[in-house]
């Protein structure tokens, strides 16, 4: 069997593919010898592996992610952070005051309020428990400057690009420095308010055009433009 | 045989004009408009996303909650905009009929709210809701086996009828909503009101599982041609 790579735009229920010796990767199902599609999305084979890229969807904590996150709410014994996700994120207070403490001396408001923005990675999550946080890390916790942006998470792997091509790209040639958090979160943080303004839109362009083939030069052309058009 | 019409001049298996749109919602994660006929449905899909009050939820799966709602000035007479027994029913109803396509498993304790808000009512609002509700849930990213399409069937007249008008409903002998998943041709939802003999009712059955592959087709169109559309219109600008 051959290794083909179509993109092909499927819908639910749309037969990806038929035939034995297939592997099942994301989005898809097997029903006897045919392998359905469950999302709207970009279908691929790679090594007989059938998958199919969603075009929208949520974010599923995984072990190891990092993802930027809002907090909710404080706690006694810890911070609930929105992860932009169905699943809530929980930062124990243990994690950032980094020893014991008593709850009745230490006001955790002394050290992340609400409406905080915390750069954090998933250290365990499961069906039964809610994402456990740290900011344990280099490049993790609170965060003071730049500007947030949403994008699809699952068109995540387009805004890093085939080995980091699109998000250096955009880094390199804006100047701004760019944390992508799996949860769809990115924080831009970049020398001018114009420049975060600009891969910010980029973020909604890379969104909005993920299934269109051609995106990086499209991105390329528009920081050259911009850049030279004398934003800086 | 002397020649058959329908009030509206339609051939007994002829159905209504169809219209379909998704993404007309900006704040909702799904959305899709079905008009078909006079009847006019708009819905809302949300999630998966977190269960309030946190009691429903489930531990292994996600739950679906339908609100099945008649605008006021969707009828004649101002229909009052508490829910009805009616309206609560179609609710369920909608909801089982959504249900069995999507991926509940996938996402524990969390739960994927659909909104079904008749703006105009002309018969077979349950059925473009259902329609409405499954594009709507595709327009989410929310892993289903396959799309819902649905459509009513009945008799008038001593006829089998396809996709009968509020008018066509209340005189009916019979009438009975179907909704079919149409890539694998299973049946999600069947209801009869009335009386059909074994023979009427396949005949019926069929029509119906005709016009849901149908309206199935239009669904597929819709969903790819909002994709293709942005790709267009990005191409074009190039």
């Amino acid at each position: 069997m051959s290794t083909i790579e179509e993109r092909r735009l499927v819908l639910p229920g749309d037969l990806v593919v038929e035939g034995e010796g297939y592997e099942l990767g994301a989005n898809v199902y097997r029903d006897g010898v045919k392998i359905y599609s469950q999302v709207i999305g970009l279908a691929s084979i790679v090594d007989n592996k059938v998958s199919v890229t969603a075009l929208k969807g949520v974010y599923i904590p995984k072990r190891g992610d990092i993802v930027v996150g809002i907090v909710r709410e404080v706690g006694i014994t810890r911070w609930l952070i929105d992860i932009n996700s169905p699943y809530q994120g929980v930062l124990p207070a243990v994690d950032v005051i980094g020893r014991k403490f008593s709850t009745d001396k230490i006001d955790l408001k002394d050290y992340l309020k609400v409406g905080d923005v915390i750069v954090a990675r998933v250290v365990s999550f499961d069906r039964t428990t809610d994402a456990i946080l740290t900011v344990d890390g280099k490049g993790l916790g609170r965060v003071d400057n730049g500007r947030l942006e949403y994008i699809t998470p699952t068109k995540i792997p387009r805004l890093i690009g085939k080995k980091g091509s699109m998000i250096n790209l955009i880094k390199k040639e804006s100047g701004c420095n760019i944390t992508i958090g799996k949860n769809g979160v990115i924080l831009i943080e970049g020398p001018s308010r114009e420049l975060e303004e600009l891969v910010a839109e980029l973020v909604k362009k890379i969104d909005r055009e993920a299934h269109v083939p051609g995106l990086t030069d499209r991105v390329a052309e528009i920081l050259r433009s911009s850049m030279k058009g004398g934003q800086v | 045989m002397s020649e058959f019409t329908r009030r509206d001049g339609r051939k007994p298996d002829e159905l209504r004009p169809i219209k379909m749109k998704v993404g007309v919602l900006d704040k909702a994660d799904g959305s899709a408009y079905v008009e078909q006929g006079g009847t006019k449905v708009l819905v809302a899909v949300y999630g998966p996303r977190e269960v309030h009050p946190r009691h429903l939820g489930l531990p292994e799966s996600a739950i679906v909650r339908c609100r099945y709602h008649m605008a006021p000035f969707s009828t004649k007479e101002r229909k009052s905009p508490t829910p009805t027994r009616r309206e609560i029913e179609l609710s369920k109803v909608i909801k089982e009929a959504l249900a069995s396509t999507i991926m509940l498993d996938l996402y524990p304790r969390t739960t994927i709210d659909i909104f079904v808000e008749v703006l105009q009512a002309d018969g077979g609002t349950r059925c473009a809701g259902i329609t409405a509700a499954s594009l709507a849930l595709a327009h989410a990213g929310i892993p289903m086996i396959d799309l819902v399409s649905a459509c009513a069937v009945g008799k008038w007249n001593g006829r089998i009828i396809v996709d009968l008008t509020g008018e066509e409903d209340e005189e009916c002998e019979a009438d009975m909503p179907v909704a079919l998943m149409p890539s694998l041709e299973r049946v999600t939802l069947i209801q009869l009101n009335g009386r059909l003999t074994p023979d009427e009712f396949l005949e019926a059955f069929n029509l119906a599982v005709k016009a849901c592959k149908y309206i199935g087709e239009l669904q597929k169109a819709t969903l790819r041609s909002y994709y293709e559309k942005i790709k267009e219109e990005v191409l074009y600008e190039q």
